[in-house]
């Protein structure tokens, strides 16, 4: 009965879960089997069989770039798409806008601006090592954000939809100018740089899973518990207020959940633009906008497409690689045009 | 029930509100009149925390700034003059949303008889039928009874509305004030409201204040404060006089 849904959480049942995760695994499995080379399927089993029980006569020619390669690479690109998708879906359920992403917003840029400062100076934080990167990307995160939404809020109290994008907008080419001048004086640093700003999980290793499904499984318990009082800030700050929702503190919890995962995003692959606000979107148009069902799906969906643009990256001109940032920053530029002129109507 | 002593709101060196205090009794309608900048709606804002005040807001007895937000939505309700809605939820989900408040800590958002609670106001509000349909493709009238019915289901004593039928038909005028006027008549309920329209402050107010400025210029029974003692220096014009022509085509007719 619908009405019981609502009321009671309204989230999916466990069958639709399965089904999202079975069709996660099936891309995924896809993805580690094509490439510059494709690899059978069985080679694909075999080599994941030898490596979890340890008989290497399973071991087959292509084992090694499976294991190393491919699998913690789809890994890496399967939990980032997750992520940014999940950021995008929360910050467009607070900020009551559609547009509202990592990307546009700037915040991503803000963190590839610590990760810069971070590397060019060589910077290793107390107790943090070689850590120091992540950190610093999450704090410009954080910072970023802060600033973004003291601004718009300074320019314009009622927080519009397009006064946000344009701070976003602003503070981009601040950072990137910035950016720009810290590459000037990074001297033999800058290759390294240049692989920030345009977005690729190419040579991701398994410390890297590890991170971002750390960062992932924290923040994701996060802000799924905060579903209802997303729905109340989809219906303006002014209504979550009256019904009752702690408006400071879950702003605060969640902007900080989505610092961290920008962060540790960006601190890996770089700038992998508009993810954040494509996936949502779209499971927006299957799911309706109750967070209880989206949230969760989003994080399926957006897993899904950043591994289908990172095959695309890796296939399209083969056997030369593009960065997956330059797919998704493709497609996302088409759907910015087209969720602007689809809520321009409907607000 | 609620008690405001010297309520003062400002914005940098702009006094908005300057020592504004009036109680709030079971069963009034408190309406809050006034010409445009008269600081009607910061009154409201500051009943809703949504600005820094000074001076002191308390509901039976206790200062509202002690309350945990969803301790207060229990108690004191507001209903918007605009309503942002971007995304197509439903009806239903909308009128849910107001038991947060009654079922904050339930895993799964669902207390003993919140269904009950959102059927009920649906039905009140004429809204049962539309339940299933998104916010996006109502009427003004029709959205603006979605969030009275979240209103109802949230259930506080005291409900505040700001403007509630700015820019609607007259139908549906009459629809809203008529829903309110049998809201209050339940034991401990209250309500508060801004209104524009000075004669709809007379015909259902049981209380009125008129500020002008920030500053009360009146306060009592509506007759007595909505009249043209009051008004015609406040509005700068012949306010009786205006209505009284307006009316006057009616009898033409």
């Amino acid at each position: 009965m619908p009405s019981s849904t609502v009321i009671r959480g309204g989230g999916f049942r466990p069958a639709a879960y399965g089904a999202m995760l079975l069709g996660t695994a099936f891309v995924f499995i896809i993805s580690v089997c094509l490439g510059s080379v494709s690899v059978p399927l069985r080679d694909v089993f075999a080599s994941v069989a030898a490596a979890l029980s340890g008989e290497k006569q399973l071991l087959t020619g292509h084992s090694d770039i499976i294991l190393s390669v491919r699998i913690p690479r789809v890994l890496c690109v399967a939990l980032t798409g997750a992520s940014l998708s999940l950021c995008g879906a929360a910050m467009q359920g607070i900020l009551r806008n559609p547009l509202a992403d990592g990307s546009t917003l700037g915040v991503s840029g803000g963190a590839s601006l610590g990760a810069v400062l971070a590397i060019s100076f060589g910077s290793r934080l107390p107790f943090f090592g070689g850590g120091g990167v992540v950190v610093t990307a999450i704090v410009f995160a954080f910072m970023s954000l802060a600033v973004i939404l003291g601004l718009s809020h300074k320019l314009d109290r009622s927080l519009s939809t397009n006064t946000i994008i344009l701070t976003g907008i602003v503070y981009s080419m601040f950072v990137s100018s910035i950016i720009s001048l810290v590459i000037a004086f990074a001297g033999d640093k800058v290759k390294t740089i240049t692989f920030w700003t345009m977005g690729s999980l190419a040579n991701t290793d398994y410390l890297n899973v590890l991170t971002i499904l750390t960062a992932l499984l924290l923040c994701a318990s996060l802000i799924l518990m905060r579903s209802r009082e997303l729905n109340a800030f989809a219906l303006g700050e002014d209504n979550a207020r009256s019904v009752g929702v702690n408006v400071k503190r879950v702003k605060l919890e969640l902007l900080i959940a989505v610092s961290i995962l920008i962060g540790v995003c960006v601190s890996i692959g770089g700038t992998i633009g508009f993810v954040g606000l494509v996936s949502p979107h779209m499971t927006r148009m299957l799911t309706g906008p109750n967070h209880k069902r989206l949230l969760s799906a989003s994080m399926f969906f957006g897993a899904c497409f950043l591994m289908l643009a990172d095959l695309l990256s890796r296939t399209i001109v083969r056997p030369m690689e593009l960065p997956v940032g330059v797919v998704t920053s493709f497609i996302g530029a088409v759907a910015f045009v087209f969720i602007f002129k689809k809520s321009g109507r409907v607000g | 029930m609620l008690k405001v002593e010297n309520l003062g709101v400002s914005y940098g060196d702009l006094k908005i509100l300057d020592g504004l205090s009036f109680t709030l009794e079971q069963g009034q309608w408190l309406m809050i009149a006034g010409p445009n900048g008269a600081g009607k709606s910061t009154v409201l804002r500051a009943l809703s925390r949504g600005c820094r005040y000074t001076g002191q807001i308390s509901l039976k007895g206790r200062d509202i700034k002690r309350f945990k937000p969803h301790i207060l939505a229990q108690k004191l309700g507001f209903l918007s003059q605009r309503h942002e809605v971007t995304y197509p939820f439903k009806v239903r989900e909308v009128v849910a949303l107001g038991r947060y408040a009654h079922s904050k800590n339930a895993l799964y958002g669902g207390a003993a008889g919140d269904e009950e609670k959102v059927s009920e106001a649906l039905s009140l509000t004429g809204l049962s039928e539309l339940a299933e349909k998104s916010v996006l493709e109502l009427s003004g009238g029709e959205l603006q009874r979605t969030f009275i019915a979240q209103l109802f289901a949230q259930d506080p004593d005291i409900i505040v509305l700001d403007e509630p039928t700015n820019s609607l038909d007259l139908i549906y005028q009459k629809q809203v004030f008529q829903l309110i006027e049998g809201w209050i008549k339940k034991e401990g309920r209250a309500v508060i409201s801004v209104v524009h329209d000075l004669s709809l402050a007379r015909l259902y107010g049981t209380k009125a204040i008129l500020l002008d400025r920030g500053r009360v210029v009146a306060m009592g029974q509506p007759e007595k404060v909505i009249s043209e003692k009051y008004l015609n220096p406040v509005y700068s014009m012949d306010v009786s006089g205006y209505m009284r022509e307006i009316l006057s085509t009616w009898q033409r007719g």
